[in-house]
């Protein structure tokens, strides 16, 4: 009886391996199209674009939204949702690439991203947007407006959660810090802050400007629970999310340390992908590196 | 001389009121919340009043997450810092998304008269006017100030309301409807316009009847709707007097001043203005005495209209 049940067990525990395994695929699968889309809607006629902050953070977005988040894409004003604000607008055209695979609004509308009278903004806004949670773009303001949600959804007895992602730049705006104090002043615990710590912002490297490290000494500082992670890795992107979920009384801060312009080889922890025009051989070899990455997922 | 009440007092109750109501009210403070009055709301509704220390930045972004959440967002400080130092804020998000954040400018003008420049608002008119979808009201008593705070929860969109921080006179009828953008006229007159508002509007109605011993008949317009601003009804109340002089406790430029010009464009009319020329405030023992030294008294009113004349 003894040895079944054990033999019971691994099988349960094999199938849920490749349950997770599959999901984590799933995922990166996403992640992919999320980078692909980037790249097409930079396009290589001369618009610019944020590339690397949208690439360094689309893994974490394809996991909130493949994985994490509760969500109707054919209800985008659902009362049971969670919520997702990018407070580093600039890559929100990530968030309309999943949005648009999610199928919030036609693929199509991908390619029409900043023209006159779009619904894509360079920056998101809400009233343009189905799945645009609150206008952001001014940097440092996000995380006060999740905060804001988050404390409505606890006086609704509403039992969903606010994701927000800050770049690592935006960390030198003060009124992050204002927002870190407020939630853990309120205990907000439905409020999950992400940094997305790629190194580099607009015009340089962050320790050559103002120096926003050490993030996880500060932010535990700031009275909130600390989770440090590889923002690249679907697994442990899963796990922290998961961990916030058990955390009672404070908010919690995932640290992710990410690659800017991850998944492109020549955009790789290159400043000058911060908001840059693609040429059009640039343009071939990162939708052809992504098709690669997409195929190898497919196998 | 007519009974006073408290401006902020008023909001404060008013605001109670409200969300007696509205389960919809939230309320948001800067530390401010005993001379904002904000705190009246705080003590009956605890779970619904967010003290946010001293980070209005912080407060007003906080706001428009509740609003876009379905609530109604009260955010209270000092005019000056109310108005000036989450500028950003309001803009980006809050008035952009059209959000239902009602903004409560505590201590404007010269108001809070010890404090000094630091503290003192005479510019957040033009700055709150000149967002895109913001809504300006500047009540000019007690009851006005009440009728601005059932107006700012029904309107959809931001609402900025300029609270004096000391008692006024009231000017008001007492069964005077609010309707937004209508100017009231409180006292009919044949041969010129004295618009005005906030503490100003009694101190026209002072003029008007010293004008009238002088045989001069001069009407009294209070417009609390600073925006959206009524210029045709202004150019209507304005057509065929032989002038009209505005009167404001706020810097001439992009006050009352400039938008009765506007208003006035094309037509005759000659106009001027009593108001604080573009200058900070300063300390002083009382707000009488700044609003003397700024030129903004009934005295100064009669003075313009007698040039004009």
């Amino acid at each position: 009886m003894a040895n079944q049940e054990t033999i019971n067990h691994k099988i349960h525990h094999l199938a849920e391996q490749h349950r997770r395994h599959e999901a984590v695929r799933k995922i990166q699968r996403l992640a992919a199209q999320i980078r692909k889309d980037v790249v097409l809607m930079i396009g290589c006629k001369g618009n610019v674009g944020h590339l690397g902050g949208s690439c360094s953070s689309a893994d974490i977005v394809a996991a909130l939204y493949g994985y994490k988040m509760k969500l109707d894409p054919k209800n985008p004003g659902w009362e049971e949702r969670d919520k997702f604000l990018y407070s580093k607008g600039h890559a929100g055209i990530a968030q309309y690439a999943v949005l648009a695979e999610l199928g919030y609004f036609p693929k199509e509308d991908l390619l029409n991203v900043k023209g006159l009278g779009s619904r894509l903004q360079g920056h998101p806004d809400r009233s343009r947007t189905p799945g645009v949670e609150a206008n952001t773009g001014s940097l440092g303001q996000g995380l006060s407006i999740a905060n804001g949600m988050a404390l409505a959804m606890r006086l609704d007895n509403k039992p969903n959660k606010v994701y927000c992602i800050m770049g690592d730049g935006e960390q030198a705006e003060g009124q992050i810090w204002e927002a870190a104090m407020a939630a853990s002043a309120h205990k907000i615990d439905n409020i999950v802050g992400i940094i997305d710590q790629n190194r580099l912002q607009a015009t340089g490297s962050i320790t050559e400007r103002f120096d926003t490290n050490p993030l996880p000494e500060k932010w535990a500082a700031f009275g909130w629970h600390v989770i440090e992670i590889d923002g690249h890795n679907i697994e442990e992107i899963l796990g922290a999310l998961d961990e916030a979920d058990t955390i009672k009384g404070k908010p919690t801060a995932i640290i992710a340390h990410t690659i800017k312009g991850k998944g492109i080889s020549f955009a790789e922890n290159v400043v000058g992908f911060h908001n840059g025009a693609l040429t059009q051989e640039q343009y071939e070899t990162a939708l052809k590196e992504l098709d690669e990455q997409l195929a190898e997922l497919d196998r | 001389m007519s009974k006073t009440q408290s401006q902020r007092l008023a909001y404060g109750e008013e605001l109670v009121a409200l969300g007696r109501e509205n389960k919809d009210v939230v309320v948001l403070e800067a530390d401010l919340g005993k001379s904002t009055m904000s705190y009246l709301f705080q003590q009956e509704f605890p779970e619904r009043y967010f003290e946010m220390g001293i980070a209005e930045q912080n407060m007003l972004s906080t706001a428009a997450g509740l609003a876009v959440s379905g609530k109604i967002a009260f955010c209270n400080s000092f005019a000056v810092f109310a108005a000036g130092r989450p500028y950003d804020q309001i803009r980006q998000t809050i008035s952009v998304g059209k959000l239902n954040v009602k903004i409560c400018g505590s201590s404007a003008g010269m108001s809070d008269f010890g404090d000094g420049s630091s503290h003192q608002a005479i510019e957040d008119i033009a700055i709150m006017s000149a967002i895109p979808n913001m809504t300006v009201l500047t009540p000019c008593d007690a009851e006005e100030t009440r009728q601005c705070v059932r107006a700012a929860a029904e309107i959809q969109g931001p609402v900025y309301i300029r609270v004096l921080r000391n008692d006024l006179p009231d000017v008001l009828p007492e069964d005077a409807e609010f309707h937004l953008g209508e100017p009231r006229v409180l006292r009919e007159g044949s041969d010129i316009v004295i618009f005005a508002h906030g503490v100003m509007v009694n101190k026209a109605l002072d003029a008007a009847s010293e004008l009238d011993e002088m045989g001069i008949s001069a009407k009294v317009v209070n417009i609390c709707t600073m925006k959206p601003f009524p210029y045709e009804a202004v150019a209507a109340l304005a057509r065929g007097k032989k002038a009209v002089v505005t009167a404001e406790e706020h810097n001439f430029i992009g006050g009352l001043a400039s938008q009765t010009a506007l208003a006035l464009r094309g037509s005759r009319i000659c106009m001027d203005y009593v108001a604080i020329g573009d200058t900070f405030g300063q300390s002083a023992h009382n707000h009488e005495e700044l609003l003397k030294f700024y030129g903004l008294t009934k005295e100064h009113i009669i003075k313009k209209v007698k040039e004009l004349l």
